[in-house]
């Protein structure tokens, strides 16, 4: 969503709109905010593949997030943008950020509000190298998060659903990263500057230690869309199938 | 008495601490369970390591009357060990998720703890004499030799030093698949219940090899799972109710008289929400992590994330009163959220029943983070936030109290929410239930605070 080295590359041509970046304030977009917090909760559903059986409650929990946002998403019409920034890389490098939000904050924390981030990283990261290797292929019917859930939860077949839990995530990273190079390109040209400003809030927040960005995120006093949906606007014609399979329920 | 407000508002004055004065926490002491026996003599603590250490309250001296006995080890005991479950390939933790104490019916105690999947019965007895005085053996156990036995002799029992010994008499196992949240034990002392994420099951206390299923939430099919259980408890006199609350705020009261499964509720207690308050946060905050009855058995008191209401059992459709336990953590929910701390289960106490004044549950006790706990009044409204540190350990000196600066200019001894370190969390908490005492779990230490006896 966010991805560093893209952003530049996306900025380096745009010198005039630097200037004007300057006077914006850092407010995320509603979407942006929104699709953050989907994003967290994907990677926690995904973090709770650990030794000890997973909390079910957490996960319960967190499920039921994902399913409202997706929900409320699908109604907006704006469950397309999930897949505007997705590449080979750029799916990975979007957990990543999370990921870096997460591990500057642990950096900041000087006893602030973070717990056991050294399991969160490390956790995340021996996901990574494993699904990292995996070979993309042809993207195959995805299920939902749900059946990501689902499998999780599943503790009777225990040995069986890790495999299913494995390959679940397989085929979600599979089908997000089914995307050639060009038209990511295409697609970054178009982002919108509110991407740059909730890298910044989020930097920012996190070298002032403060709850920064999630400040904004608070504002979710509504479900409904308050932000204009053509923030992540993108010919996403080809993208439109492998989210129909994303989303197919 | 008790909280009567006014001028006898309690005072809070630090007693003792327990456990390692290291800044390094070592996992497995970290504090899970902490709980009064019915007398209040004893304090039972489990720990993430799977040991129950109790702590027995001194005699109180004559000489000493300004303070009330301090509590010293009693018995430290391994009571569950770490286990490996094959066939899910999964660890089952040795973690000691609660602890409760059956009523003492002769010289031994008894106790109820359990991790994820056992419940186990402890007797805890002490030995004070030994016989010495055997013909066959020798006082270090040898036999001896029949033949070199020219007189008999009768043996007596000798005092020797006290020991307190600690044997499981039960092992209440392979019932459930998902985690144990709660147990809690009839108001028959016969039966129990122990609760985990969508199942209850009822116990016999003599009997281990079955238990009955009396509530049963699993969806045919789980992908469809959207709520758990998340605490139950008997009711304290109506041996044929409990409660159970879930992960949607909601707590259901059911008869075991009205069918076998109770999977229908007699009552659903539910406060509809607050629209103006809705987020994609709203449902995890309002998900239940303790349930309490009053001791009369007519109110029952639920901690959600940020707050604890008190419920009038003949009153379903919202609480009689509501306390706000942290709101300023309000607006720094997805926060919470991405460090987890959301997830926090909170437990909550009632004060002791006074003597003078039995079953009247007056005040309510709960702990946040930064190793502050609060207090409310239910009589005066008023509430008060305290905090277990080390710093504060003068005897008899009057806790002060703390206030957390939400937003604006931070005044002189506030504390502003940004400053507040989330790692030190009050989660268990339990208050003697006859004294103002009261034992205040941080993550690996136990204190313990008594009221300022004039």
């Amino acid at each position: 969503m966010f991805v560093r080295g893209l952003k530049r590359k996306c900025f380096d041509g745009e010198e005039d709109i630097e200037g004007t970046l300057a006077g914006i304030k850092a407010i995320p977009s509603y979407n942006l905010q929104r699709q953050s917090l989907l994003d967290m909760s994907l990677v926690k559903l995904q973090l709770c593949h650990m030794l000890v059986e997973p909390n079910l409650c957490r996960s319960v929990l967190i499920a039921n997030t994902v399913r409202q946002i997706q929900e409320e998403m699908t109604q907006d019409g704006t469950w397309q943008m999930i897949n505007t920034q997705s590449t080979g890389q750029a799916s990975l490098d979007r957990l990543v950020s999370t990921d870096i939000l997460c591990r500057s904050s642990r950096d900041q924390a000087e006893g602030k509000h973070v717990p056991a981030y050294g399991t969160f990283n490390k956790d995340f990261e021996s996901d990574q190298a494993q699904d990292g290797s995996e070979t993309m292929s042809t993207a195959s019917s995805v299920q939902t998060p749900r059946n990501l859930q689902s499998n999780m939860w599943e503790m009777e077949n225990p040995q069986e659903n890790k495999g299913n839990f494995q390959k679940s995530l397989d085929q979600i990273f599979e089908t997000l990263e089914n995307k050639s190079p060009n038209s990511v390109e295409d697609l970054f040209s178009e982002v919108d500057n509110s991407y740059y400003d909730l890298d910044t809030m989020l930097t920012g927040m996190m070298s002032n230690t403060k709850m920064g960005h999630c400040d904004s995120l608070e504002t979710f006093s509504s479900p409904k869309n308050t932000a204009s949906n053509s923030n992540c606007k993108s010919d996403l014609n080809d993208l439109d199938h492998i989210v129909e399979i994303l989303v197919e329920s | 008495f008790l909280g009567a407000g006014g001028g006898n508002d309690i005072q809070w004055c630090f007693s003792q601490v327990k456990g390692a004065v290291d800044d390094d926490v070592a996992e497995a002491d970290i504090i899970s369970t902490v709980e009064f026996n019915h007398s209040g003599e004893l304090l039972a603590t489990g720990d993430k390591g799977g040991r129950v250490v109790i702590f027995q309250q001194e005699q109180e001296n004559k000489t000493q009357s300004h303070s009330r006995g301090e509590y010293n080890v009693y018995s430290t005991f391994q009571s569950h060990e770490p286990e490996f479950d094959y066939l899910k390939s999964l660890e089952i933790e040795e973690k000691i998720n609660k602890i409760r104490w059956l009523p003492q019916k002769n010289a031994a105690q008894f106790l109820l703890s359990t991790n994820d999947k056992t419940i186990k019965l402890w007797k805890i007895s002490e030995r004070d004499k030994r016989p010495e005085g055997y013909n066959l053996k020798e006082e270090d156990g040898r036999y001896r030799d029949p033949t070199t036995v020219t007189t008999l002799r009768v043996p007596v029992f000798r005092p020797m030093d006290l020991m307190v010994e600690a044997s499981p008499r039960r092992i209440f196992a392979n019932a459930h698949t998902y985690h144990i949240n709660s147990i809690s034990i009839n108001s028959d002392y016969e039966t129990y219940l122990s609760a985990d994420d969508l199942r209850i099951n009822l116990w016999h206390l003599e009997i281990t090899d079955r238990s009955f299923n009396i509530v049963d939430i699993k969806p045919a099919n789980m992908e469809e799972l959207t709520e758990v259980i998340t605490a139950a408890e008997f009711h304290p006199n109506s041996c044929s109710t409990f409660v159970y609350s879930s992960s949607k705020g909601t707590i259901r009261l059911c008869d075991m008289r009205a069918s076998a499964l109770c999977d229908r509720h007699s009552k659903l207690f539910e406060e509809p929400e607050d629209p103006s308050n809705r987020s994609f946060f709203s449902e995890i905050i309002s998900s239940i992590s303790d349930v309490k009855f009053s001791h009369s058995g007519r109110y029952m008191m639920t901690r959600d994330y940020l707050s604890v209401k008190i419920w009038d059992l003949n009153m379903e459709n919202r609480p009689v009163e509501t306390y706000q336990v942290h709101e300023y953590l309000r607006s720094k929910l997805c926060s919470l959220y991405e460090n987890d701390c959301i997830f926090d289960k909170f437990e909550c106490c009632w004060n002791g029943s006074d003597r003078q004044v039995e079953f009247f549950s007056l005040i309510v006790m709960t702990g946040s983070y930064n190793n502050f706990f609060r207090m409310f009044d239910r009589n005066t409204k008023r509430d008060i936030t305290l905090e277990a540190s080390r710093e504060n350990n003068k005897p008899r000196t009057v806790l002060k109290p703390r206030k957390v600066c939400a937003s604006g200019k931070r005044k002189k001894d506030e504390i502003s929410v940004d400053s507040l370190d989330f790692n030190k969390k009050i989660l268990h908490t339990a208050w003697h239930p006859k004294e103002n005492i009261i034992a205040v779990a941080t993550t690996n230490n136990l204190y313990i605070f008594q009221d300022k006896m004039n």
